[in-house]
């Protein structure tokens, strides 16, 4: 069933939609943006400036390099690793120094849109709107997620992140029980 | 206007019949399976109602502590579950989670903060267990665990939302009368035990 995930839908509006679709459809890919854009928000207006440029780069790099590859890999126990770490330190609303996040940022990228890229063809026309789509539904969902979180100070909100952050670690952290149970 | 509001959301009611129709297949399985998972047992569910609950009576910062921790230490129960590895009384703390919650809630204890967490933690620890010995084989695992700790948490939020309640004049009465129901399940529960 995770294959089926790294594969392209079909929207029927092109490949600019299809590539919007394809993050709105593949749950760990979902889930890290999520995490992330989460987890910039806690660190403020730096942290989201910081998210909003090398996480959409880093996917796009991570695509472009994974369609010339062209493996048919998933790499499902790393991507659910990767994502249960970030659900951690949300839950656990760390300051990470810039460096840090950016590390995080920019690898999760890369690897995630590797992935994203072994299996998306090479659009036939040769204009990559599949890869636009996809990174362009990164940038945006990042930004939105990411502009909130800063902006918004209440304890109750903090508390909801925090909370969020629990449930993608703790979704993780199963689905990791499953995938080595399988 | 507000008949109007009932009479839309009567009609809406009526939209969900068609979906159920339809047996749900892939990952439309995963996430139902995911939902009910934690609500089909009445122990489980009561003692995540208590978390939420006792939560809300110890207030802050437990109240945002509990619902944080509980799912992380529940889903790494869960791995332990998955993997059978070994973890004793597991049922019987199951049972007893419900009586010891469903007690403090009627009694608005309000223990210091490292003793309900080491408590809570036991008890989510024990539930984690319990319900990653029984996860279905072939669910698509991120599908349904993401369904699964959603719908855990949402009886963490329908407890604490029970539990806000203690802020109206009748709201501790209604604390001790469901504390007293959780505790009766926690009793009954440890008796099917017995009788097993």
């Amino acid at each position: 069933m995770p294959l089926l995930f790294a594969h392209l839908m079909q929207t029927g509006f092109g490949g600019f939609y299809d590539g919007i679709a394809h993050l709105f459809l593949t749950p760990s890919d979902l889930l890290l943006v999520l995490g992330l854009a989460l987890l910039a928000g806690q660190q403020g207006p730096q942290g989201g400036r910081l998210l909003l440029t090398l996480l959409p780069l880093s996917w796009g790099i991570g695509l472009a390099v994974g369609q010339r590859w062209g493996l048919d890999l998933t790499l499902a126990l790393l991507t659910t690793v990767l994502f249960t770490l970030v659900g951690v330190l949300v839950a656990l609303s760390l300051r990470l120094s810039a460096q840090v996040l950016a590390f995080t940022v920019a690898g999760s990228g890369l690897l995630f849109g590797l992935i994203n890229g072994f299996t998306m063809p090479p659009a036939p026309s040769g204009l990559p709107l599949d890869v636009l789509g996809v990174v362009s539904a990164v940038a945006v969902l990042s930004v939105l997620i990411s502009a909130q979180v800063a902006a918004t100070r209440s304890t109750g909100f903090c508390i909801a992140v925090r909370v969020a952050g629990s449930w993608i670690a703790a979704a993780g952290l199963l689905s990791l029980g499953l995938l080595f149970k399988a | 206007m507000r008949w109007r509001w009932l009479v839309l959301a009567l009609l809406l009611s009526l939209l969900p019949s068609g979906a159920l129709a339809h047996v749900p297949e892939g990952g439309a399985s995963s996430v139902m399976a995911g939902l009910l998972h934690p609500v089909t047992g009445i122990d489980h569910v009561v003692a995540m109602v208590a978390v939420g609950l006792w939560g809300a009576v110890l207030g802050a910062p437990a109240i945002w502590l509990l619902p944080v921790a509980f799912p992380m230490v529940m889903a790494f129960g869960g791995v332990l579950g998955l993997l059978d590895l070994p973890l004793p009384g597991v049922e019987t703390g199951i049972a007893l989670s419900a009586l010891v919650l469903g007690v403090l809630v009627m009694l608005q204890q309000r223990l210091p903060l490292t003793v309900a967490a080491v408590l809570v933690g036991l008890f989510a620890l024990l539930h984690g267990y319990a319900h990653g010995m029984e996860l279905p084989d072939g669910a698509d695992a991120l599908l349904f665990s993401l369904a699964f700790v959603g719908a855990t948490g949402l009886l963490h939020l329908v407890g604490i939302g029970l539990g806000e309640a203690r802020r109206l004049a009748w709201g501790h009465r209604l604390l001790q009368v469901v504390g007293a129901v959780i505790a009766v399940v926690g009793v009954w529960s440890l008796v099917q035990l017995g009788g097993a």
